[in-house]
């Protein structure tokens, strides 16, 4: 049920490949206005495809089905116009980009962007002259992530476990960030803007809030639900659980 | 070697063909010989030379260590703002200093090819640039040699000495008017870096499309001192062929070389060595070049003489386009044991990720390529003035630098 009323995204039957490979099998999943959902799933199960091909990759080639972005057909859209349009991602494994400052990077995100504020927000100050993920820890990839998605402001954001190898402290700036994004700050009914992240052991959700969750297994979504409940039982029965759960004896 | 000898060598060597580049046919350009007279201040000069020498990264105004402004074969302006630094034409200062001999033509070879000799054949002009001992500059001595007029030969020599202990940075702006058609630069470089002096060379060429360009340049570094010689080219040339040699002749010299160079078209054949001949010498040579259609030959090479010597090399380069070629020579030469001397190269394309990474933050193919080439030009020059690091950021974020054919 979509808190603000409308559907942010709206997924389709879509049928993902990369190369020769078939990956999503025809996935079903819409976020509402101002809702967050969590994403779960084991390792290869195309989960990371699924946001990609959000984001519009180009070697995720959509082979049918269709993904609406605020009401608009996005699934032949050129990358750069679906952020344009409101959608952002956060890379796991972002490139290095030789040359460019962290400051720099900010303004290309968003000429408007309050960069000082943003910054010290993420705790990222003495990042500003670095090049843009050159020699980052683990920590500092993350955080370099969200000071990015900060400045650009996406309607619709995307997060591709922003926990993983990171500390505790990182883990509790990189939540904040995640629920400045989403609104977490406004009241349900007052959110507009609305994100998809994905986590293996959730660790992030004690610092974020999230409205939905959805398991993927072997390319398609297979349940959903309340994201406490569905980790849960994921953390008690494992993604065994979940299939046994799809097909009980 | 008197005057005469020289002479008598470079006669001999006016059709000598050089080792590297394409060949020219000097004598169809005429010699520049018209005489501008002097002007008073830089300010004097006509607007389009103030904006060809802005475009070739010598901004007029400002503080500098001096300056020297040459048209065509005249030497209009020169000034020293700083005590302790001598700013000459080098035919005034052969007159006034005899030792001078002792320097001219002493690294760069008068019959090292028709292109030296034919310097050498005629009036020199050029800059004489010196440093006296302990003086340290701050800002850059700015030189700009500007080509003013239409299928002309400009012939430079410059002679810099930096004596021991002393700081000195120039940054010479090779340049010709928008309009100017062919053209033929060139142009022979001595630097003399003396005990624990330091010296940072930068030369920036922004000549037309249809002008050819042969520098000649050596530099000699005594024990504890250091060049940083900068080259940058970043507008269209039909042919620039130019490979500086710095001799490491002190114990600890450095030598570090970085070329950056973006060809849209034309022939650039580029590149410097470095002889390593004292123990503890060092030297680093880093080329960052982009093709969008030009022919770029890109050589580094290293001779290490000696022991305890290290030395790397770093040619780097992007294809951008379907056509265009670089040619990368990393040349590592080891005359003894107990040198450690390394090489990098790479030619290639800009990488598919780093282009969706920019995209997926709303930058367009030709944006984020355009981000990524600047930012690949971009190197960290170490040890320059904040002042000149400034002005070669502003070179290579010029408009025109974009991804692109």
């Amino acid at each position: 049920m979509a808190l603000g009323g409308g559907l942010t995204l709206q997924i389709e039957d879509l049928w993902v490949s990369i190369g020769e490979k078939q990956v999503l099998e025809g996935v079903n999943m819409s976020v509402g206005d101002g809702e967050t959902h969590a994403l779960f799933g084991p390792n290869g199960c195309g989960k990371t495809t699924l946001l990609s091909t959000i984001a519009g990759i180009p070697r995720y080639v959509v082979d049918s089905g269709t993904i609406r972005f605020k009401g608009v057909d996005i699934t032949n859209m050129p990358m750069h116009e679906r952020a344009r349009l409101g959608i952002g991602i956060a890379f796991q494994h972002p490139p290095t980009i030789r040359g460019l400052r962290v400051s720099d990077m900010i303004k290309l995100c968003n000429p408007q962007a309050n960069a000082e504020k943003i910054l010290a927000d993420l705790d990222f100050e003495e990042f500003a002259d670095r090049e843009v993920n050159k020699g980052f820890s683990g920590g500092e990839v993350k955080r370099s992530e969200m000071v990015q998605l900060l400045a650009q402001e996406p309607d619709f954001v995307m997060l591709d476990e922003p926990d993983s190898g990171v500390d505790l402290e990182n883990i509790k700036v990189i939540g904040r960030a995640i629920n400045t994004l989403t609104q977490k700050d406004l009241r349900p009914s007052a959110r507009t803007k609305s994100g998809v992240i994905i986590t293996h052991f959730g660790h992030i959700l004690d610092y974020m809030s999230t409205d939905k969750a959805h398991v993927m297994i072997e390319g398609t979504i297979v349940c959903s639900g309340n994201p406490i409940e569905i980790l849960e039982q994921i953390k008690v029965n494992g993604y065994e659980g979940c299939v046994a759960c799809l097909c009980p004896v | 070697m008197s005057m005469s000898r020289l002479e008598e060598k470079a006669k001999k060597a006016l059709d000598k063909k050089a080792a590297l580049g394409t060949d020219i046919d000097i004598e169809s350009y005429e010699p520049a010989s018209e005489d501008f007279g002097e002007i008073e201040t830089l300010e004097m000069l006509p607007e389009d030379v103030q904006t060809a020498a802005l475009s070739a990264g010598v901004s007029l105004s400002g503080e500098s260590a001096g300056d020297y402004f040459q048209v065509d074969q005249s030497p209009v302006h020169k000034e020293s703002a700083i005590e302790g630094i001598e700013v000459m034409d080098i035919a005034a200062a052969l007159k006034k200093h005899s030792y001078l001999e002792d320097y001219f033509w002493k690294l760069v070879p008068i019959d090292a090819d028709k292109y030296t000799a034919d310097v050498g054949m005629h009036p020199p002009a050029g800059y004489f640039v010196r440093a006296k001992p302990g003086t340290k500059t701050v800002f850059p001595l700015k030189t700009c040699l500007y080509m003013g007029g239409h299928n002309k030969r400009q012939r430079v020599h410059n002679v810099v000495i930096a004596e021991e202990g002393s700081d000195l940075h120039i940054i010479t702006g090779c340049t010709t008017p928008s309009h100017a058609g062919r053209g033929l630069h060139l142009g022979v470089s001595e630097i003399y870096v003396k005990k624990n002096a330091h010296v940072t060379f930068t030369m920036i060429h922004n000549w037309g499309e249809e002008v050819e360009v042969r520098p000649r340049g050596a530099s000699r570094i005594e024990a504890g001192g250091s060049i940083s010689e900068n080259y940058i080219t970043l507008t269209p040339v039909k042919s620039l062929q130019a490979f500086p040699t710095a001799n490491l002749v002190g114990e600890g010299a450095v030598a570090s070389f970085n070329t950056i160079m973006y060809a849209r078209r034309g022939n650039i054949d580029i590149g410097n060595q470095t002889i390593l001949a004292a123990p503890y010498t060092s030297a680093e040579s880093i080329a960052r070049v982009v093709s969008t259609g030009g022919e770029i030959i890109n050589r580094g090479r290293m001779v290490g003489k000696v022991p305890d010597i290290r030395a790397h090399v770093e040619c780097v380069g992007l294809i951008l386009t379907e056509k265009g070629r670089i040619y990368s020579i990393p040349e590592l030469d080891g005359w003894c044991g107990g040198l450690d001397m390394s090489h990098e190269a790479a030619v290639g394309k800009i990488s598919q990720a780093e282009l969706e990474y920019l995209m997926a933050r709303g930058l367009s193919t030709d944006e984020a390529t355009s981000v990524i080439v600047r930012g690949f030009l971009d190197v960290e020059i170490k040890g320059l003035p904040p002042a000149l690091k400034e002005e070669i950021k502003k070179i290579t974020k010029l408009e025109e630098i974009h991804g692109g054919p």
